[in-house]
C-alpha cells in the first residue's frame, strides 16, 4: 500500500462526494466502507468474478482494480442508483419475472452490466448479451434466465418506446 | 386459488436486485475487529515455536491467539470430531489453521501476520488415497489411514462374473476435486448479546452445526449461543460444515476481547483451504447377459478424504448405496473407502458422492452399449428400476418410481433418434450425443437418522400477515419462495402476506442441517402441520361467525367459509384475535424410519428417492481436443415442482456446475498444495460458455412430500458431467475415463493408439 493520501472528489449516482483517502485505496474499498454503499461486493477482489461491477464514466469496471487515484472527477454508477425513489427499473424488474435472481451475489454486478449493455444497444442479440456478461460470474443460475431478463427488457422498452432500462 | 405449482416470482429478490440484501459482509459494528487466520502452508508438518510477540505490538493488534486459547474443546463437532478448530502441535494440510489476528483494520491483521515467526518441521506426506491405503505409506489417520469403509452385498450367492457366458465390461475412473466457487467468499461475524451470551450470524447452511461448534470451543451450553443465517451467498454444501470452524474461530475472539469480530476469507485462501468435493479412484466391473440385461456389479470406491474425517463417513455411505445406479440388478457388491491424505479435508458438495459414482456406472452402460451394439438409451430402459423392483440395497420401490418416464421424456425431447445419425459438422469437429441416468435418495436417509426431523413457526399477525420461520436456509436454492407458497397455500392468503424470517437457532429447535435436497420436503411438511393446528385454532371462529359446519369450511382467496357464504381472512383475524385465540403455531415433522445394515449394506436407505436422464450433444474438435457442449437436456423427476420457474433455475444452475465439472474444472495441487486458487486457473463456466439448457419437469406426485414434492437441488447437478463424457466418447470413438474432459485430455485420447492407452 502507497501510505499517501488524497484529495478526490467524484460522483456517485449522481451525487457529489469528497473524500480524503489513501491513493492506492480500491474503488471497491471505498464504495463499502467509506461511502457505505455495500450493494456493490466483493467476491474475489483480484478482478476476476465480477460481483464489484460498477460504470465508471460510461463503462463497466471492475471496482477492485480501480484505485482512489483514478477516480478524482468521475462519474461513477452503483446499483443504488439503478432504482429511482424505490421504483424498481425495467430491468430489475425484468431480472425477477425472469427467475434470474437466486442467491443474489452476482446480482448486482450482473445487473450494471446488463444497464450498460442496454444504455449502448438497445436491441443486443443473444450473443451481445452473453458477452456482455461474461466478465460476471454466477454460480446460481446457469446464467440462462439472465439472459431472458435482459432481452425481456430490451423488449419491454421497445415496446414502451422508452430508452431508459 | 393456487399458488403451489405456480412460477410465481421469488420473494426475496427485491433486495437482491437493490442491492439491499445483507450479505454478512455487508454488516458492520462499531468497535469491530477483522480476523486473519494464519494458516500452515505445509502440507503435513510440526509446530515447532510460534512467536508473536512483535506482531502484538502492532499498533491495532487487539488479539493473537493460539490453540492453547481455546476455553472449551479444541474439536470441531461433526460426525467424528478429529478435526481441531486451531491446529496444536501438528498440522494435516496445507492451509489448517495455527493463529488468529484481530485487528481494527484488516490491513493491520495481514500485517501482523508478516510479523509472526512460525516455525515448521516438514513431516513425510501422503497426497494419493490409494498410496494411504498401503501398509507402507506415513501413518495419517488412526492405524490405517482409512477413515470409513462401507460394502454391499446383494445376491451375491450368485456370482454372474463367473459365468463365461456373461459379457464383462472393466474400467478405472478418476474424477477430481471440484472447488465450490460460490460467488460469496465464507464469512462470519460474532458479537456479544445483552447478557454477555454470543451471537453468531454468517453464510451458512446450518445454523444448528454453527451453533454446536460455538458452544463447543468455549465450553458453552447451547442456550448460551444464537446463531442466524445471514443472506447467503451459495453454498453447494461448502457452507455446510467449514461454518463452523470460522464461527468458532470468531466467536473465540469475541469472548476473548469482548468485541465483535468479522472473518471473511479472502478468495485465495477461501479455495485453499476451504472443502471440496471428493476426487474418487474408482474400478468398476460390470456383467451382463448378451440382451444388454444387467447380471452383476462388482465396484471398489475410494474417496481421497483429506487429513481429517469431516463428512466423509456419510459420503462413503451414500457412495455405497447409489453405485449401481437406477438399475434393476440382482448382484451387487461394493465397496467403498474414504482414505485420509494430507490434503485439505473434502465435505459435502452438491450430490455428495454421487456425482463421481454416476460418471462411472454410465461409463460403464455406455461401454457395454457399445460392445453390445445396443442403443445406449434402449439398454438404460431395459434395465431401468420401475415399481416393485428392488434396489442396490434390496429395498422395494412402491411409490413415485418415474425413471422410466424421465428416459422417455429426454430421448422424446433430445429428439435422440433423429440427432444420433446426423452428419458431423465439419472436417475437424466432430458431433457427439450422450446420455446418462441416476438415481438419489432424498433426504438424509438412515446415515442421518436423528437429524432427519424439521420445525416450523407459524404466527397470524393481527393485520392479517402471515409470518413464517423454520430450521433450514435460503442459500440460492428458492428456499424461501417455496417455502412461502406453501404456507399461503394453505391459509388461503396471498403470497404477498406472507414473511419470511432468517433462519435463527432461537426461533425454531434443531431441524437438521440443509443439505441432501431435504429442505422443500421436511420444512414444507414441518409447515403443513403448523396451518393445520392454527386452522384449528380458528376453526371455533369461523364456525361461530358463519354458523357453518367445520367441514364445510375452507381457506381460500382471502377468505374463510365457502363459495356462497364466507367472511374475509382479516375480519377472521380480527374476531379471532379479540377472542384472544392463539394465532401461533409450531410444526414439527420426522422422516419415515429408514433401515441399513451395516454388514451386508442391505435396507431401505431411503424413503423416497428422485431420478433423472442427462442428454448432452457436444462438438470435440479433433485438433485441439476442446469439447463445445452445445446442448443439456436435463429430465428430472421431482414429484411436484412447488414453484416451476425456481425449479427451471435450479436445473439450468445446477447443469452447469455439473458441466463446469465434466469439462473445465479441477484442482491442482501437487505434493498437497493447491495451485490453483483463483478465477483465472480453476475455470467455472461463464455466460459464453453456457449451452442452452432445457430443464424438463416429470411430475409424478410422491405421497410424502408437500403437494407430492421429492427434492431437486442436488439432482439438478447430478448426471450432467456423465451424460457429457458419454457425449464426447461418442464423438471421438475413444473411451473416457477420466473428469475432466479437458482439452488435454482429450486430445491425448485422440493421439494414443490402442496399444499404448493408459489406463489408470
Amino acid at each position: 500500500m502507497r501510505w499517501d493520501k488524497i484529495d478526490i472528489s467524484f460522483y456517485v449516482n449522481q451525487r457529489a462526494y469528497n473524500l480524503k483517502v489513501y491513493s492506492s485505496t480500491t474503488l471497491l474499498t471505498i464504495l463499502r466502507e467509506e461511502l457505505g454503499l455495500t450493494g456493490t461486493k466483493k467476491g474475489c477482489g483480484s478482478g476476476e468474478c465480477g460481483a464489484c461491477t460498477v460504470i465508471l464514466n460510461g463503462k463497466t469496471v471492475n471496482a477492485c482494480l480501480v484505485l482512489a487515484s483514478q477516480i478524482d472527477c468521475a462519474y461513477i454508477e452503483t446499483i443504488e442508483g439503478v432504482s429511482k425513489d424505490g421504483k424498481l427499473s425495467r430491468l430489475q424488474d425484468s431480472m425477477i419475472s425472469e427467475g434470474a435472481v437466486q442467491c443474489g451475489f452476482c446480482t448486482p454486478g450482473i445487473i450494471m452490466s446488463a444497464k450498460n449493455l442496454l444504455d449502448n444497444n438497445s436491441s443486443p442479440t443473444e450473443e451481445e448479451i452473453r458477452t456482455a456478461i461474461s466478465g460476471n460470474l454466477c454460480r446460481c443460475t446457469g446464467y440462462s434466465k439472465i439472459v431472458s431478463a435482459v432481452k425481456k427488457c430490451s423488449e419491454v422498452r421497445k415496446n414502451a418506446g422508452c430508452i431508459c432500462s | 386459488m393456487k399458488i403451489v405449482g405456480e412460477p410465481l416470482p421469488r420473494v426475496d429478490a427485491k433486495p437482491k436486485v437493490t442491492g439491499r440484501a445483507l450479505f454478512v459482509d455487508d454488516i458492520k459494528f462499531a468497535n469491530m475487529l477483522y480476523i486473519r487466520v494464519v494458516r500452515c502452508p505445509h502440507p503435513h508438518a510440526k509446530i515447532i515455536s510460534i512467536d508473536l510477540e512483535e506482531a502484538k505490538r502492532l499498533n491495532g493488534v487487539e488479539a493473537i491467539l493460539t490453540a492453547k486459547d481455546i476455553p472449551g474443546k479444541n474439536a470441531v463437532p461433526l460426525v467424528y470430531q478429529d478435526q481441531p478448530f486451531i491446529a496444536e502441535s501438528e498440522v494435516m494440510f496445507s492451509g489448517e489453521p495455527v493463529a488468529i489476528i484481530a485487528a481494527t483494520l484488516p490491513y493491520i491483521a495481514r500485517r501482523a501476520e508478516k510479523l509472526l515467526k512460525i516455525k515448521y518441521e516438514n513431516l513425510p506426506t501422503v497426497i494419493d488415497p490409494r498410496e494411504a491405503m498401503k501398509p507402507e505409506a506415513p501413518r495419517i489417520y488412526k492405524d490405517d489411514n482409512i477413515i470409513v469403509h462401507y460394502k454391499t452385498r446383494k445376491g451375491i450367492s450368485n456370482n454372474p462374473f463367473n459365468n463365461s457366458e456373461s459379457v464383462i465390461i472393466e474400467g478405472r475412473y478418476t474424477t477430481p476435486h471440484q472447488e465450490h466457487a460460490y460467488i460469496e467468499p465464507q464469512g462470519v461475524l460474532s458479537y456479544l448479546g445483552p447478557n454477555g451470551n454470543i451471537k453468531v450470524m454468517g453464510s451458512m447452511q446450518c445454523p444448528f452445526y454453527v451453533q454446536s461448534a460455538v458452544a463447543q470451543i468455549l465450553g458453552l451450553s447451547l442456550n448460551e449461543v444464537e446463531v442466524e443465517q445471514a443472506v447467503t451467498g451459495g453454498g453447494f454444501g461448502g457452507k455446510e460444515d467449514v461454518p463452523s470452524i470460522l464461527a468458532g474461530l470468531s466467536a473465540l475472539i469475541t469472548y476473548k476481547t469482548g468485541r465483535p469480530a468479522k472473518l471473511i476469507l479472502d478468495r485465495e485462501e477461501d479455495i485453499k483451504a476451504m472443502s471440496k468435493r471428493h476426487p474418487a479412484f474408482i474400478h468398476y466391473r460390470t456383467s451382463s447377459d448378451k440382451t444388454g440385461k444387467l447380471l452383476g456389479v462388482e465396484v471398489e470406491y475410494i474417496l481421497n478424504a483429506g487429513a481429517y474425517s469431516s463428512l466423509s463417513t456419510i459420503v462413503a455411505w451414500r457412495g455405497a448405496i447409489h453405485a449401481l445406479g437406477p438399475y434393476n440388478c440382482e448382484y451387487v457388491k461394493v465397496d467403498v473407502y474414504a482414505a485420509a491424505t494430507n490434503t485439505v479435508p473434502n465435505g459435502a458438495f452438491r450430490g455428495f458422492g454421487t456425482p463421481q459414482i454416476i460418471f462411472a456406472h454410465e461409463r460403464q452402460m455406455d461401454r457395454l452399449a457399445v460392445k453390445l451394439n445396443i442403443d445406449p438409451i434402449e439398454i438404460r430402459k431395459i434395465n431401468a428400476l420401475r415399481e416393485g423392483h428392488k434396489t442396490a440395497t434390496d429395498q422395494a420401490l412402491s411409490d413415485s418410481v418415474s425413471f422410466l418416464k424421465t428416459i422417455e421424456k429426454a430421448e422424446e425431447i433430445s429428439e435422440w433418434h433423429l440427432k444420433k445419425n446426423k452428419p458431423q459438422k465439419n472436417e475437424t469437429q466432430k458431433r457427439g450425443l450422450g446420455v446418462s441416468s441416476f438415481i438419489y435418495g432424498v433426504g438424509l436417509g438412515a446415515g442421518g437418522a436423528i437429524y432427519a426431523k424439521a420445525a416450523s413457526f407459524v404466527q397470524i399477525t393481527k393485520d392479517g400477515g402471515v409470518i413464517v420461520a423454520v430450521g433450514t436456509t435460503e442459500m440460492g436454492q428458492g428456499m424461501k419462495t417455496v417455502l412461502s407458497q406453501i404456507a399461503a397455500q394453505e391459509l388461503g392468503v396471498n403470497l404477498d402476506k406472507v414473511h419470511f424470517l432468517e433462519a435463527n437457532t432461537s426461533r425454531v429447535p434443531d431441524s437438521g442441517p440443509t443439505v441432501a435436497s431435504r429442505a422443500t420436503l421436511m420444512s414444507g411438511n414441518s409447515i403443513i402441520d403448523a396451518c393445520i393446528k392454527l386452522k384449528q385454532n380458528l376453526l371455533p371462529v369461523a364456525v361461530e361467525v358463519l354458523e357453518l359446519p367445520p367441514e364445510n369450511i375452507e381457506f381460500f382467496d382471502e377468505k374463510v367459509g365457502n363459495n356462497k357464504k364466507n367472511i374475509s381472512f382479516m375480519e377472521l383475524i380480527d374476531k379471532a384475535y379479540k377472542k384472544r385465540v392463539n394465532l401461533t403455531s409450531q410444526g414439527w415433522f420426522c422422516a419415515p424410519e429408514c433401515t441399513y445394515d451395516m454388514e451386508t449394506g442391505l435396507g431401505s436407505p431411503y424413503f423416497t428417492y428422485a431420478f433423472g436422464t442427462i442428454v448432452s450433444e457436444v462438438d470435440v474438435d479433433i485438433n485441439t481436443g476442446q469439447v463445445d457442449v452445445l446442448r443439456l437436456y436435463c429430465v428430472h423427476d421431482v414429484g411436484k415442482a412447488i414453484n416451476p420457474q425456481t425449479a427451471e433455475g435450479q436445473i439450468q444452475g445446477g447443469a452447469l456446475q455439473g458441466m463446469g465439472y465434466g469439462v473445465f474444472e479441477e484442482i491442482i495441487f501437487p505434493e498437497g498444495i493447491i495451485k490453483n486458487a483463483d478465477f483465472s486457473t480453476y475455470i467455472i463456466p461463464t455466460a459464453m460458455d453456457a449451452p442452452e439448457i432445457i430443464p424438463v419437469l416429470v411430475e409424478e406426485a410422491y405421497k410424502g412430500g408437500p403437494y407430492g414434492a421429492k427434492g431437486l437441488g442436488e439432482p439438478s447437478l447430478m448426471g450432467v458431467a456423465a451424460s457429457i463424457s458419454n457425449a464426447v466418447s461418442n464423438a471421438i470413438k475413444r473411451d473416457v475415463f477420466s473428469l475432466p474432459v479437458k482439452g488435454e485430455y482429450v486430445w491425448n485420447l485422440l493421439n494414443t493408439t490402442i496399444k499404448e492407452k493408459v489406463r489408470n
